[in-house]
């Protein structure tokens, strides 16, 4: 509708878009072509070779079996969460549904070492999970943690409760008012935000350097992978596996925005 | 009844055991050997001049990223054009991105040896990367479309009447932007500031790879703090970790004051 604002402002939007899109050029867009064009330099098989090499596959591999555990664990928790928030009243809720962002706020690296403090060597409670897969998973929940909740949070507040209470009338238990009722509204929600925390766990590596070890073939992630391999310069190998990332985040978020809007359209 | 307990106790109990004890050990192990230590690590030269590093970082990306939030956000939400929609679509780019490849991303861009341009660069004697510019560039990619996303919604919100009454009266388009549109959208830009400013403070990733991770000349706060793991200085890590994880809990709260604004706006 620039058209609408009137003649001045033409030549104005263009300069601002011009300038936008060459910021993001330059930052982001520019770099990133870098990765790929880097990635197909030595031809195709040299970029098969890179990412079929034991260790990428094998990084690659846990990196996607433990996100999709994290996505898991966090549909059925962030949704559990997001009810008792918007459904429960005990005091000193406001404050915990506050803190629920303190993931997105915490540097990755001081999450890593959170994770250590409690989990690791030195464990008031005796748990020692550091230098484990399960460590792994670990570090992903936690920084992945309010993408469920804080998609499902405003979509329950939103449902008022009559439908539930207009079943329940009708003589419907409350697993079957949870199966068709509520879940199927919920359902475009905890795909949303599954899809955040899915992406968002693949390219994951902050929380991960402490407390997995990054230990090859047993707990170095695909991420942590790149970083030892342009540690030790192997730039293309680096570049390979940056791109199988790549592909990846963005197949999942294409993924599971059809997914929701296809829940939402179904749910309509 | 029973069954609400319990969902209270399951939640409760996850968010204790993944996030609420492990962060306030962190504060406990801070200040085992008392708050003089604590003082003492996070005031050495290294963790002075990684705190500041970490402080420029932020007052050169946030106004940077700020300045493109805005322009982007009114070319997507008011203009038309051509790729209007590629454009939306690529400015959530960076969120899907490894922060590993946004740093190897760099390199092969401004590196004196990998990179395109590199090293034009350095023949102008600018070094980018292993340097202040290339950990500069790197906070401003992770942190790029935080500012666009939350001014789009605000922007579409408001819808163009005022600006449209305004023009009308006579007011070109710069004086549009400054007395309407951008008063009516500033909670929007100053939440998409504060998540700019925290995702800033906090990198790691991106930064550490085009970092050379120099103790005292190339480490920002986060780094230092993996620097001090590394060399098991458990008070200085834990006492540097204190004061960025205090700067997220400032974070919060400001998100906190600034939501209900919004959307009362």
């Amino acid at each position: 509708m620039g058209r609408g604002l009137g003649r001045s402002l033409v030549g104005g939007d263009v300069l601002g878009r011009g300038i936008a899109m060459a910021y993001l050029s330059v930052v982001a867009l520019i770099p990133l072509a870098a990765v790929v064009f880097k990635a197909f330099d030595g031809g195709w098989d040299t970029f098969w070779n890179a990412i079929s090499s034991p260790q990428a596959t094998y990084s690659l591999r846990l990196t996607l079996i433990a996100s999709l555990i994290v996505v898991l664990i966090n549909a059925v928790a962030g949704t559990v969460i997001a009810w008792v928030l918007v459904r429960d009243e005990f005091p000193g809720k406001g404050i915990v549904s506050s803190l629920i962002d303190l993931p997105f706020a915490l540097p990755t690296i001081v999450a890593g070492l959170t994770l250590l403090a409690f989990y690791g060597p030195d464990s008031p409670v005796g748990i020692n999970l550091a230098f484990t897969k399960v460590s792994v998973v670990m570090a992903l929940l936690f920084v992945t943690l309010p993408f469920v909740v804080r998609a499902v949070q405003p979509v329950l507040l939103e449902l008022d409760g009559e439908m539930e209470q207009a079943a329940e009338s009708l003589g419907a238990g409350r697993l079957t008012v949870f199966r068709r009722i509520i879940l199927p509204n919920l359902l475009p929600a905890i795909l949303a935000g599954g899809g955040l925390a899915f992406a968002r766990a693949v390219g994951e590596f902050g929380s991960l350097v402490l407390i997995t070890g990054n230990i090859p073939f047993d707990t170095q992630a695909a991420s942590v992978f790149i970083f030892s391999q342009v540690e030790s310069d192997n730039i293309i190998g680096a570049a390979a596996v940056s791109v199988v990332l790549l592909v990846a985040s963005l197949l999942i978020l294409l993924l599971f925005g059809w997914l929701s809007r296809k829940a939402l359209r179904h749910d309509q | 009844m029973i069954s609400k307990y319990g969902l209270r106790v399951v939640a409760l109990g996850y968010l204790a055991l993944l996030l609420g004890i492990p962060v306030a050990l962190v504060f406990v192990n801070a200040f085992q050997d008392g708050i003089g230590a604590a003082w003492d690590a996070v005031t050495t030269p290294e963790a002075q001049h990684a705190f500041y590093l970490t402080f420029v970082m932020v007052i050169v990306a946030v106004p940077l990223n700020t300045v493109f939030g805005v322009l982007c956000a009114l070319a997507i939400v008011r203009q038309r054009f051509r790729g209007r929609a590629l454009l939306n679509t690529l400015v959530d780019l960076p969120f899907a991105v490894s922060p590993v490849v946004v740093g190897l991303a760099l390199i092969l861009v401004y590196g004196r040896r990998d990179g395109w341009v590199g090293e034009w660069f350095a023949d102008q004697g600018i070094q980018i990367i292993f340097s202040t510019p290339g950990m500069i560039l790197a906070t401003m990619f992770v942190s790029l479309p935080f500012v666009v996303r939350e001014v789009i919604p605000v922007l579409r919100e408001i819808g163009t009447e005022q600006e449209q009454a305004a023009a009308t009266l006579g007011a070109g388009g710069l004086q549009t932007f400054f007395r309407v549109t951008l008063p009516a959208i500033r909670w929007g830009v100053a939440y998409g500031v504060v998540l700019t400013t925290a995702r800033a403070l906090g990198e790691f990733g991106a930064v550490a790879v085009v970092s050379g991770r120099l103790s005292g000349q190339t480490e920002t706060a986060t780094l230092f703090v993996d620097n001090r793991v590394q060399r098991f200085d458990e008070t200085g890590a834990y006492a540097a970790s204190v004061v960025l994880a205090l700067l997220a809990l400032v974070t919060l709260l400001a998100m906190n004051i600034i939501k209900p604004k919004e959307a009362k706006a």
